[in-house]
């Protein structure tokens, strides 16, 4: 796959000062945590790696090419992304959702065959929502979405991999279970980067953060050297104690 | 599943269908003619008054009716993608109400023909770019922001309307009527429609995939692959076309846009690549269906088929709309 290089970006806020470009590389193999707080900007920065918001300057590369310049279907074909939240106009069937992340691979006159059927069977049942494949997205519960929607971007099957909060709306196993999920295709090769609001997960599963300041500022870097009690406590204006569980350090708000 | 043999099945179904629409509606009228006289005529067989009124009375009128309810059917059926919303028709964005008041004006004048036909043309295409050009505004335009203009544009067009029948002369005022609750009467020779149909299929079948994945949103849509600015000006230009092409063709027809695309979704599912063909012969079987009864139950005076199609329509709406969750 190839990795996603992030040069001196500045992503569109309105209103907002530019603060720090940010620029690093997402290489395969990696997972990269977002932390931030509401309204920090973490969704604007997903879409515009994803190619759907353009930047305020600096520029976003696939391999050697700029996103820019790529077609849709290109970049499809190599970044995936599951949203925060979606719109269904439409009654579709889980099955068909699943489907429609073989968009970007088939030609036009082409129909789904029975290899693409596989791949969502297999991406529903490794999201455990096979028993769902018939139902209407939109009689599901938002974490059963959740799972659908993360079905579908296996279903695509891209090198890089975008989540928007996947743990959004899942109950604790299922949280476990998209994390080593997510964790298993770093380990294929493929990159994961993803913004989460829950600070323990991030510790646990990610070995890259990028910190996103709402006054536009930013810091990145690996993990270990990211997740600083005080650091964190500036990000969320929140008082944290800090303890260590399980090989990972565990963030817990002060009350009051 | 979306897969080649489950759209054929459906599709021949309703190929059959149109086809007996067909043939019932030919073979009904003043001078009743059974199906075997039918395929005589068509053959070339049969006395000459049977010939005359079939090739030249009857199959134009419901090669014309079949052609503008498939127009009108998938052009409903695209305004339905384009702006994600169930309830948008060919209509909705005062199409129709540009097109009448262009026909208006034309009958006002005194003209007729062609001349009330590509008035109505021009008057839909103004309409589109009016509506288009004040959507888009400034910024960029979205679904709700083209429903809004569409809709209040049409009331616009609703109220110039009224003033061209208010200060009409009386014996004007029935064609204007007829016109504007569609009458396929009006037509004068099926085959720009129905080429311009058989176009169109040809054009979207390609696009099915993308449009239900433009179903899902622009933005998922394109985190897909999709080019979604180029698409959806593809479709709303190709939507806009199709009721200028049905409007011109028979009138304003109301319902056909709005039903066809719901009931085949209902019983079909939500699959475009199925859901636009299909629309082609079941919006022409019903309009040729709704034209036959809009011949025979005052006869031997016609009733607009506006009326048939909107007296079946609404109640089939309201329903589908009861029965829904």
């Amino acid at each position: 796959m190839n990795p996603l290089q992030v040069r001196q970006l500045v992503i569109d806020i309105p209103g907002r000062a530019s603060g720090q470009a940010l620029d690093f590389t997402v290489e395969p193999g990696q997972i990269w945590g977002v932390l931030g707080p509401n309204g920090a900007g973490k969704t604007t920065l997903l879409h515009t790696l994803a190619g759907l918001r353009a930047p305020r300057s600096g520029d976003i590369l696939l391999g050697a090419e700029s996103l820019a310049g790529l077609k849709r279907r290109t970049v499809s074909r190599q970044l995936g992304l599951v949203f925060q939240d979606r719109q269904d106009g439409f009654p579709a069937t889980v099955m068909e959702t699943a489907l429609i992340g073989r968009h970007p691979w088939l030609s036009p006159w082409q129909m789904e065959g029975g290899e693409d059927l596989a791949m969502a069977e297999k991406a529903l049942a490794v999201m455990d929502v096979s028993h769902l494949a018939d139902r209407l997205v939109n009689t599901l519960s938002g974490g059963e979405r959740q799972r659908v929607a993360i079905a579908t971007v296996l279903t695509q099957n891209p090198g890089t991999w975008l989540l928007d909060e996947p743990t959004n709306h899942l109950d604790l196993h299922h949280q476990v279970a998209v994390m080593n999920l997510l964790k298993q295709q770093a380990s294929e090769g493929r990159a994961v980067f993803m913004c989460l609001h829950d600070l323990n997960l991030a510790a646990r599963w990610c070995d890259h953060l990028l910190l996103l300041y709402p006054s536009g500022d930013a810091c990145w870097g690996p993990a270990g050297r990211m997740l600083v009690p005080s650091a964190l406590e500036s990000l969320y204006g929140q008082r944290l104690i800090t303890t260590e569980l399980d090989g990972a350090p565990v963030f817990v708000p002060v009350r009051s | 599943m979306p897969l080649s043999r489950s759209l054929t099945l459906p599709l021949l179904t309703l190929a059959l269908v149109g086809l007996l629409a067909m043939v019932l509606s030919v073979g009904v009228g003043s001078v009743a003619l059974s199906p075997v006289q039918v395929g005589a005529a068509l053959l070339g067989e049969g006395s000459n008054l049977h010939q005359t009124l079939v090739l030249e009375l009857r199959l134009p009128r419901t090669l014309a009716a079949f052609a503008t309810g498939g127009l009108l059917a998938v052009a409903g059926a695209l305004m339905q993608v384009l702006l994600r919303n169930p309830l948008a028709d060919p209509y909705v964005l005062g199409l129709s109400g540009g097109a009448a008041v262009g026909a208006l004006l034309a009958m006002l004048a005194g003209l007729g023909g062609v001349i009330v036909s590509g008035s109505a043309f021009a008057g839909a295409l103004l309409a589109t770019l009016m509506v288009f050009g004040l959507a888009h505004g400034t910024g960029s335009w979205t679904p709700s922001r083209l429903l809004l203009t569409g809709v209040v544009v049409a009331a616009g067009w609703g109220a110039v309307i009224t003033l061209i029948l208010a200060i009409s002369p009386t014996q004007r005022l029935p064609g204007m009527l007829y016109w504007l609750m569609g009458d396929v009467s009006y037509a004068r020779t099926p085959w720009p429609a129905l080429i311009l149909l058989v176009l169109a299929c040809l054009l979207v079948l390609p696009l099915g995939r993308s449009l239900n994945v433009l179903a899902r949103g622009p933005m998922q849509a394109a985190a897909l692959g999709v080019s979604v600015r180029p698409l959806e000006w593809l479709i709303y230009v190709l939507a806009s076309l199709l009721t200028a092409a049905a409007v011109t063709t028979a009138g304003s027809i109301g319902f056909v846009g709005l039903v066809v695309p719901h009931m085949l979704r209902l019983m079909l599912g939500n699959d475009q690549r199925l859901i636009l063909p299909a629309c082609a012969l079941a919006g022409g079987t019903l309009l040729v269906l709704a034209d036959t009864l809009a011949r025979v139950v005052i006869a031997p005076e016609q009733l607009p088929v506006g009326v048939i199609t909107a007296l079946l329509g609404v109640p089939t709406f309201l329903y589908l709309l009861y029965r829904s969750r």
